[in-house]
């Protein structure tokens, strides 16, 4: 089941909701108790909603919970401010799709789950 | 530490095996490495397992193990760390004899993976379930993202990547007990069936059944039991950022440098000194980067490296002369030993058709998830 372990994950997949390193600037999403410099100084950050695509494929063999969205991108996007993320490419022809293109992030449904379909949101990219 | 040998290899046949379920699979793998070794008990033993738990909903498999192997009362583990399961179960029972706790161990591994099961959902959760996995990647998917920056920094082309499946088809070929058998061109690669872009489905090892078993014991005792020492003279194991995202450079596979590393040290030799080595090359882009990480050529160059047949069977350094996980076939826990198996079978001149001449050390790196962990072992002929 991803639902009852979604709830938990809401603040990172609705908002962006990280952290960032006081010692060494590095961003996270989600957030690290400790930062693989070492220290533990660690201050609430909300990643950036715009950004560029870093590396990306196009998914045409999906798991059996994404069989209706193939084809589907899904990208390394490099956020301003600091950190990166993978999430899906939407509202975009996948031809139109290149590494270093400029890309804002967008809150979307991401699957349903299970027979009552219930669905789990969270965050997607399009070029812009 | 004591020098540790090892004296016994087993393997069954790779494939799709729908007659054979997982304990037969192990069993039948572990009762060869025992009759191959001659010796008439164990001490102890290690089970190397992805996801039988998803795959079979059967876990507690140190328990199944043993029991139906006719072993109940040693001590058995289950180990597990992704693909790179039963290359970390050879490494614990390596450290158990070298240390003298024991001293003859059973590793083995095993993947049923022919179940019905959605195994691309199986295997995604050797990502990072919450943040690759949730929004909708897989395996070739996180490859797939390597591949494409690979290309992007370093100008690596989708023949180069068709270089490496189509002479680990043909070294396969030449494997009986290789899921695929067969020989294939450089077109039916490049004209196959996207599965992620920029990889299709010959850029991609295949879903398989298999098992593969060693057994180890001190040096001082593999006399007893047989005249070609196989030594391991190297051991080396890393992690690294399990999301591929989160990498400082998406294109280096720093736990697989990092791991041979550490087993160029113990040895005592660099890559220069091998002879032959099966690498992790679960998507063709894996053995380009893991031949990069490991030193057999510069950084960036895996792909001109490989197609300019460097790595061939009569090459520079031979890599994957089993046929690789890409022909060989990859039950997931079961790689990292079957690897093992390949060098043993190289390493006493044994290995038929697809003999390497002169193959005195080999080296074998197996790999966890899309590279967040790898282990890597050196054996030497003595």
């Amino acid at each position: 089941m991803i639902v009852p372990r979604h709830y938990k994950e809401i603040p990172q997949r609705y908002r962006l909701q990280g952290n960032r390193c006081k010692a060494c600037g590095r961003v996270f999403l989600p957030p690290r108790k400790i930062c693989p410099c070492g220290s533990e100084d660690l201050e609430d950050y909300n990643l950036s909603w715009k950004g560029k695509i870093l590396t990306f494929t196009i998914i045409r063999v999906p798991p059996a919970q994404f069989k209706y969205q193939k084809p589907y991108a899904v990208a390394v996007v490099e956020l301003e401010g600091g950190g990166t993320i993978q999430c899906q490419v939407t509202d975009t022809p996948l031809e139109e799709i290149e590494i270093g293109k400029e890309v804002e992030i967008v809150f979307r449904k991401i699957l349903s789950e299970g027979e009552a379909g219930i669905h789990c949101y969270g965050y997607k990219c399009r070029v812009v | 530490m004591r020098d540790v040998a090892v004296i016994g290899v087993g393997m069954t046949k790779f494939g799709e095996l729908w007659w054979q379920n997982l304990r037969e699979l192990y069993v039948e793998a572990a009762l060869e490495a025992i009759k191959d070794a001659g010796v008439d008990h164990l001490d102890s033993m290690y089970v190397g397992c992805m996801t039988s738990g998803l795959f079979c909903a059967q876990e507690h498999l140190a328990s199944l193990m043993a029991d139906y192997l006719g072993q109940k009362h040693i001590s058995a583990y289950r180990i597990e760390s992704a693909c790179a399961s039963s290359g970390l179960a050879f490494r614990l029972g390596f450290i158990e004899v070298a240390s003298g706790m024991s001293d003859i161990v059973l590793v083995g591994g095993v993947e049923k993976m022919h179940t019905g099961a959605d195994a691309t959902y199986c295997l995604a959760s050797a990502a990072d379930q919450d943040y690759e996995a949730f929004h909708g990647n897989t395996f070739p998917g996180l490859y797939a993202l390597i591949a494409r920056a690979h290309m992007a920094k370093y100008g690596t082309t989708r023949e180069q990547m068709a270089a490496v499946a189509v002479k680990n088809h043909y070294n396969g070929s030449m494997n009986p007990k290789a899921q695929f058998q067969m020989k294939i061109d450089k077109e039916t690669v490049l004209n196959a069936t996207p599965v992620a872009d920029p990889l299709g489905l010959f850029d991609c090892s295949p879903v398989t059944d298999g098992a593969a078993a060693a057994i180890l014991c001190p040096v001082e005792l593999a006399k007893k039991y047989t005249d070609t020492i196989i030594k391991v003279i190297g051991s080396g194991a890393a992690t690294s950022t399990i999301a591929v995202h989160q990498r400082d450079d998406i294109t280096f596979l720093d736990a697989v440098y990092q791991s041979g590393k550490k087993a160029y040290e113990m040895a005592g030799i660099g890559p220069k000194d091998i002879d032959l080595a099966e690498v992790h090359d679960c998507f063709t882009i894996a053995e380009i980067c893991d031949i990069e990480a490991l030193g057999f050529c510069e950084v960036g160059q895996g792909g001109p490296f490989s197609e300019a047949g460097n790595t061939a069977l009569d090459g520079k350094i031979p890599i994957n002369t089993s046929g690789g996980l890409k022909s060989k076939g990859h039950p997931v826990g079961a790689t990292g030993v079957a690897q093992i198996v390949e060098l043993v079978e190289q390493l006493r001149g044994t290995a038929g058709e697809r003999q390497v001449k002169n193959a005195r050390r080999g080296l074998a790196q197996n790999m966890g998830g899309s590279g967040g962990s790898s282990v890597v072992h050196i054996l030497e002929v003595q």
